[in-house]
């Protein structure tokens, strides 16, 4: 082998591709960086997209980091603040008033009572049976995925996972494993149905089962999306969301920070154009500008398919697993329309203080959230979409100019292939309008404050931030597509089948809206192969 | 007199008469008591009309399985399948998709649609025997208790965990993948041909409330291949006769191995005396005495009809709570003065002895689908239909014919419930798609009836008119169906048993569920 | 229906005995007359015409048509001349043969791959992110086998330009009655002989060309049992019958590689990447545990076990293709899938699958034989093959 100026070379910088930059460079080799636009953190990113306002671009929160990455980077010394939100969730009611998810069980719990009585009582069951569920969801996530029916030796982070596995495998430990495999192919709305009546609180709580996802409240499956956006979260706090002091962006420059410390190279604007194959092994990488970057092993957290067909010449993939990558599922559901505003907005039956520090969430019924899915199943934009809209400068003036107000939408469902043609500037425009005319219904005089706008259709978000296909979790965050399937079939460990080419991301296991995971225990295969 | 039998079986239906039979096979005094004046169930021939024989629910063998036509003689009891081999979809561009039973033939009908279909079938068909294979041996399986501390029961499930790890890695993935994708999804890996997706997909659907594009929806699939497994048995077709055909010929072994049968016999209620069931109340205030009692009823009518609800633990009352039935299906059964002419193939041909499906493309079935979701019944219904006089030209008249057309989704929580004129309604909008693609239907007709899911939960038990007694779905299957500790035809109450459908492996006239459950009794020695 | 080949209006009015079978979908003929044993004759010493249409047939094209074959088949696409054929097997990720076929190079970026069985799905599945065209032209091309010493006479009196230059392997276009036909020096005898390619819309034309030329040099339609004994004869092997291809076999025992069925030599293990190279390496390092061998079944002993019923030995009438096992030393050691009676050799030849040990030429062997009805073995020896190989097949 000749001697390469790295050790690894790693693309992207989604908080994952940091993360491993950071455990790499601690563990001593020479780890480059490379990201294609100036701001690192991938989709998580705040920048500039309204005139003078720090905006949330794709996601309004960073999503789970674990504890014991946020100490073994040490982010906190490296400027990651991180803000608990609460109330979590806002909704207004179909009937006025409105329905809030606090931190605190109990005060959920009064705020459930004003829709229905039998409701808040079976809120503080489900609460904890949620929390249960995702804990287990979280042990098999801190792990590497299983790999059943591969043989061969476990090694020391299989048997962890085990061991932790075990711990709950007590009789009570396998009724909850056999209640978790239970629940999760369900739909949402057959689960929810299970357990409340109010509409209200059923679509306030089913807008987490879908977000993201091509599939409706009614969908098979849709029950373990809801668990995974729950993972790390606290009990009882059901929907709870975390973010950065500053944006979710600064997540990535905590993590910047951590890498560089340890010895990381980061280099922004510097677009990958493919990674060099030779002999079956990966050897570096080419730049778009020609450049070539001798590395003994790279390192991807772009999305498994490009990596896989775009960055690799095709002949260097055997048919079979090609077609495993072209077979991910992505189908990106969301749009984010991004408004600057003169007023704080002012929502039908949302009155009160500090009620619009989480997000708002449109959503008032199950069938609100499947009628605006079957739209999108036949290739439509939602003529009455689901929204989420999230005021960071409620809780951060400090964000925008003074007396201006970032209102960011996440709507559902825009698909990302519609079938009347492509994402025109036309349409990106319409879909603002559908937005902003949407909101104006729960909040009548928003339409007149507002002062700038920035849509970002599916199109948008996979040409700006390398979402592919606009899907938020670089792949569908379904049961078919999550462990020992993420990205594809076996290949669960972060290696591909060319040697020295390694995968981390969202696109892989444990998947979408958590962060850091997926780089640290890519970078413990890394280090663990031979090179 | 007060006349006492070993074991008693509630509901005549295939699954409690083959559960019937298998017990009076190994010597036990075994009565069973069935509601209706006849004794089949959902799988009953009748006639319906003055010479017009129909099966009137149930209408094709799906996977009956072949041990029990072997233990039970079926066939010297009059059981006969005859062929059911090719499916047309009529499509909107006037044209058709075949699929046949000769594979040369099969091809150069895909081919003429998509060449890389054609061959992708083949392969997919490869995948397909494996999962089959893989699947086949769960159905001569009595779910373990996964909960259990129970030697056995660990012991059970360890051989089940090596019966899946020894599939090998790649198995598993495609076995994971069938049991979590949605029927779209997964035949989208293999085909582009929209009407071989829809055709494929409406398997997945039938008896479930989901649409194609939902996951959970692609493991049925797979019932189709377990078939041909066990092909050369032909376990897959139309019953000489009608499907009560199947049921008398069970009946008719059971009663050979000295079951006694009471129709007319409905039961109201099992008998339980300190958490043990020591027989029966009839409907009529009869009480009759057995060891053991056997409900071949779904569950919610098992656990929350026959026995009381405080007699059973809190987690299985909630868990038959929630276990869904939600019938989706209709059955309208025609009696034709003539053979219907498609469009798309006119006149007679060997298409009119197998189906014909109306699932032109997956949006069709989607809309049809979303009408049911809110709770109407879909005005353009997915349909099988099936001719079966072609095949056995007694079920008919001579020169005339009956035709059986499976609807879905006619959901049986419609808004505003079922009305005669919903169901006339119901009726209209099937004839008219029908009509579509056959347009001399609507003369040939001579008599005609409409089911609804009201009407089949009226007639022949099964809650909310689930064809399954309980919806095929992954989190109602195996350990799940009904309910974890209670998969393995086992009930909390001592002596009281479960064979119906809504256990496992469940679903179509299988007959598994019965005889599993013999076989649990007879291993018990609860008798 | 089945299909019929363009020849059939011809063909059909020659048939004595209806004698038909399924080739691909198309109804082909088993023998015209009613025994076989002239069409076999035609083939070794005249020339003898069969329809081989029910081939598929594909036409690969564009800048990356090399690159795309060079990753598809074991043999160099990359050395392979315009104007060449190559005989090649292709296999999957785990280097277990799917097809073999011949590869033909018709122009800088044109090819034509010819095989029994459907594989356009694998080569698109092969092309993504490559400049290629792929067309199936398995229903727009005739095609016709001429085989036999007397076939280049009979192609020189109806081609303009004459055959000469066209050597073994070989392919060029040549004008038949005004229409254009190509022709590959080619077959599936193990004979002189050559493969014509034409249009459908020309086909019946040049199949009465070559009756009428070829009248004077014994040209005789043949069927596919003729054919197959000299095929095995040739020793050349037959997809679904002497192999399970990997897209249909459903055991790990079903699958075959290259080096399994005597390909090794068509196996370039140094060229560029192609499919099931890396799985092909490693077997050809640790070795296969199989091997197709020819058979000859000695003939004293097959006279001896039929003189102890008081027979005489009979032979089969016909090719046959059923598994046969094979012992030494009282143990299966392998098992035989396609045989005849060669009248050319005057020995009952099989083609078989045997475990390596037993492979060299010169090994004897033990083959089941049924002699009335009752199971015994005769001594049969591993052959090397082509069994028969006449210095004419490459003149």
């Amino acid at each position: 082998m000749p001697t390469a100026a790295y050790d690894v070379v790693i693309l992207g910088s989604e908080p994952s591709a940091l993360t491993a930059a950071a455990y790499l460079a601690k563990a001593g080799r020479r780890v480059l960086l490379l990201e294609r636009r100036e701001d690192l953190g991938g989709a998580v990113v705040t920048e500039e997209l309204l005139a003078g306002c720090r905006v949330d671009a794709v996601f309004d929160d960073i999503g789970w980091l674990p504890r014991s990455i946020v100490s073994e980077l040490e982010l906190r010394r490296h400027g990651l603040e991180l803000v608990q939100l609460d109330p979590m969730v806002t909704a207004p009611a179909k009937h006025g008033g409105h329905l809030a998810l606090w931190r605190q069980l109990g005060r959920t719990q009064d705020s459930i009572r004003a829709l229905s009585t039998r409701d808040a009582e079976r809120w503080p069951d489900f609460a904890t049976g949620m929390a249960k569920h995702a804990a287990l969801l979280e042990s098999l996530y801190e792990a590497p995925a299983p790999r059943p029916g591969a043989g061969g030796m476990p090694t020391s982070d299989d048997l962890r996972g085990l061991l932790r596995l075990g711990r709950r495998a007590g009789l009570r430990g396998r009724a909850d494993l056999l209640e978790l495999a239970r629940v999760v192919p369900m739909s949402i709305a057959e689960l929810l149905d299970d357990w409340f009546e109010s509409d209200t609180l059923k679509g306030a709580l089913a807008g987490g089962a879908i977000g993201g996802l091509m599939q409706g409240p009614r969908s098979g499956g849709t029950a373990f999306l809801f668990l995974h956006r729950h993972v790390g979260g606290e009990s009882g706090a059901v929907r709870a969301r975390q973010t950065a002091r500053g944006g979710a962006g600064r997540l990535a420059d905590a993590l910047a920070a951590a890498a560089r410390e340890a010895g990381a190279e980061i280099r922004c604007g510097a677009c990958v154009d493919r990674v060099r194959v030779q002999g079956g092994r990966a050897t570096g990488v080419v730049l778009g500008n020609g450049d070539e970057i001798a590395a003994r092993a790279v390192l991807s957290g772009k999305d498994p398919r490009t990596t896989m067909l775009d960055l690799v010449e095709p002949l260097h993939l055997d048919p079979d697993a090609a077609r495993a990558a072209r077979q991910i599922r992505f189908r990106g559901p969301m749009a984010r329309v991004h408004l600057a505003v003169d007023e704080l907005p002012r929502f039908r039956g949302i009155g009160g203080d500090g009620l619009l520090g989480g997000s708002v969430v449109i959503a008032p019924s199950l069938d609100h959230l499947e009628r605006a899915y079957d739209d999108a199943k036949y290739g439509r934009v939602s003529e009455r979409p689901y929204l989420e809209i999230a005021i960071p400068t409620f809780a951060d003036p400090s964000r925008a100019p003074a007396a201006t107000h970032i209102v960011s939408v996440t709507m559902q469902y825009a698909p990302y292939t519609l079938r009347e043609g492509e994402w025109t500037p036309e349409r990106r425009s319409a879909l603002g309008d559908l937005v902003v005319g949407a909101l104006a219904e729960y909040a009548p005089a928003l339409r007149e404050t507002v002062i700038e706008r920035c849509v970002l259709t599916p199109r948008d978000l996979e040409q700006r931030y390398g979402l592919r296909e606009g899907s938020p979790d670089q792949g569908e965050m379904m049961l078919d597509q999550i462990l020992f399937m993420r990205p594809m079939p076996g290949w669960s460990r972060h290696a591909t089948p060319i040697h020295g080419l390694w995968l981390c991301g969202s696109g892989t296991h444990p998947g979408g809206r958590i962060a850091g995971v997926s780089g640290r225990l890519a970078a413990r295969e890394i280090l663990r192969a031979k090179h | 007199m007060a006349r006492s039998y070993d074991v008693i079986v509630i509901g005549g239906g295939h699954n409690g008469l083959v559960n019937a039979a298998y017990l009076a096979r190994a010597g036990k005094r075994v009565l069973v008591a069935e509601r209706r004046e006849r004794v089949g169930g959902a799988a009953v021939s009748e006639q319906v009309f003055p010479g017009f024989t129909f099966s009137m629910f149930s209408y094709v063998v799906s996977l009956l399985r072949p041990e029990i036509i072997r233990d039970l003689e079926l066939p010297r009891h009059g059981l006969q399948i005859l062929p059911l081999e090719s499916t047309i979809t009529p499509l909107a561009n006037g044209d058709y998709l075949g699929s046949w039973g000769d594979h040369d033939k099969n091809r150069r009908e895909l081919y003429r649609h998509s060449p890389r279909d054609a061959e992708a079938y083949d392969e997919f068909g490869r995948l397909m025997h494996h999962m089959a294979m893989a699947v086949r041996p769960l159905l001569a399986t009595i779910p373990p208790d996964p909960l259990s501390l129970d030697p056995r029961e660990l012991l059970a499930m360890a051989k089940l965990g090596a019966q899946v790890t020894g599939l090998g890695e790649a198995r598993i993935h495609s076995l994971f993948k069938l049991m979590t994708m949605s029927a779209a999804d997964f035949l989208d890996e293999w085909f582009e041909f929209e009407p071989l997706k829809a055709t494929k997909s409406a398997s997945g659907i039938i008896g479930t409330f989901l649409g194609p594009r939902s996951p959970g929806t692609a493991y049925v699939l797979l019932h189709h291949y377990m078939g041909e497994l066990d092909g050369a048995f032909r376990a897959w077709g139309f019953a000489k006769g009608g499907t009560g055909a199947v049921s008398e010929a069970v009946a008719g072994a059971a009663r050979r191995h000295g079951a006694e049968i009471r129709t007319s016999a409905g039961v109201a209620r099992v008998l339980v005396k300190d958490g043990r069931a020591g027989g029966v109340v009839l409907d009529s205030g009869e009480e009759i005495r057995a060891k053991v009692v056997v409900s071949g009823l779904d569950p919610r009518r098992t656990f929350l009809e026959l026995v009381e609800p405080r007699e059973l633990p809190d987690d299985l009352v909630t868990a038959v709570r929630r276990f869904k039935f939600r019938g989706s299906s209709g059955k309208v059964n025609l009696a034709l003065g003539e053979l219907p002419d498609f469009t798309c193939l006119p006149g007679v041909g060997p298409h009119l002895r197998g189906a014909i499906s109306i699932s032109p493309d997956l949006d069709y079935l989607e809309r049809a689908y979303d009408e049911a979701k809110y709770g109407r019944f879909s005005s353009r219904p997915y349909m099988d239909i099936v001719i079966p006089s072609m095949i056995d030209p007694g079920m008919a008249p001579p020169g005339k014919h009956v035709m059986s057309i499976f609807v879905q989704y006619a959901p049986y929580d419609i808004e505003g419930g079922w009305t005669d004129a919903k169901r006339e309604a119901f009726g209209d909008a099937v004839i008219d798609t029908v009509s579509c693609y056959s347009p001399n239907l609507k003369r040939a007709i001579l008599h005609r009836q409409v089911l609804t899911p009201a009407d089949i939960e009226r007639i022949t038990g099964l809650s909310e008119g689930n064809i399954f007694q309980g919806e095929l779905t992954p989190h109602q299957l195996f350990f799940f169906r009904p309910s974890p500790r209670w998969s393995g035809y086992r009930t909390p109450v001592r002596g009281y048993y479960q064979c119906g459908s809504g256990t496992h492996p469940g679903g179509g006239i299988m007959g598994a569920s019965g005889r599993l459950a013999a076989l649990r009794i007879l291993d018990d020695r609860a008798t | 229906m089945l299909k019929t080949t363009p020849f059939h209006v011809r063909t059909s009015a020659l048939s004595e005995g209806q004698s038909w079978r399924r080739w691909a979908g198309y109804v082909a003929a088993s023998a015209y007359e009613l025994t076989h044993d002239h069409e076999y004759a035609a083939i070794r010493n005249a020339a003898a015409l069969l329809d081989i249409t029910p081939l598929f047939k594909y036409h690969i094209e564009g800048r990356d048509a090399v690159r795309l074959l060079d990753r598809l088949v074991t043999r160099d696409v990359a050395a392979c001349r315009v104007g060449q054929v190559l005989y090649t097997p292709w296999c999957d990720a785990s280097g277990k043969i799917i097809d073999d076929g011949t590869l033909a190079r018709l122009g800088e970026d044109r090819f034509r791959l010819t095989c029994a069985e459907p594989n356009l799905r694998w080569l698109t599945m092969n092309s993504i992110g490559l400049d290629v065209r792929i067309e199936d032209v398995s229903d727009r091309i005739a095609a016709l086998a001429l085989q036999g010493p007397t076939s280049r006479a009979v192609l020189d009196a109806i081609v303009d330009d004459g055959l000469d230059a066209l050597r073994f392997f070989r392919i060029t276009n040549v004008r038949i009655r005004g229409r254009d036909v190509a022709i590959s020096r080619t077959g599936y005898t193990g004979d002189l002989g050559f493969e014509l390619w034409m249009d459908n819309a020309d086909a019946e034309r040049v199949w009465d060309a070559l009756i009428e030329g070829g009248a004077a040099h014994g040209i005789t339609p043949t069927g596919l049992l003729a054919l197959d004994v000299a095929r095995i004869e040739a020793g050349l092997i037959l997809l679904g019958v002497d192999y399970v291809p990997a897209t249909r076999a459903l055991i790990p025992d079903q699958f075959s590689s290259p080096f399994e069925l005597g390909l090794g030599w068509t196996v370039k293990l140094d060229k560029a990447p192609f499919v099931g190279q890396n799985a092909l390496r490693d077997e050809h390092a640790r070795g296969s545990l199989w091997s197709l061998v020819g058979l000859e079944i000695d003939w004293d002993s097959l006279e001896r076990l039929y003189a102890e019923v008081g027979l005489p030995p009979r032979l089969a009438a016909e090719p046959w293709r059923t598994s046969i096992p094979v012992y030494a030393g009282g143990r299966q050691i392998g098992y035989g899938t396609s045989g005849c009676w060669s009248p050319l050799l005057k020995k009952p030849l099989a083609l078989a699958h045997v475990e390596r040990a037993h492979a060299a030429p010169g090994t004897t062997v033990m083959m089941e034989v049924t002699v009335e009805h009752r199971r015994r073995q005769a001594v049969a020896r591993v052959a090397k093959t082509p069994f028969f190989d006449p210095e004419r097949k490459r003149a």
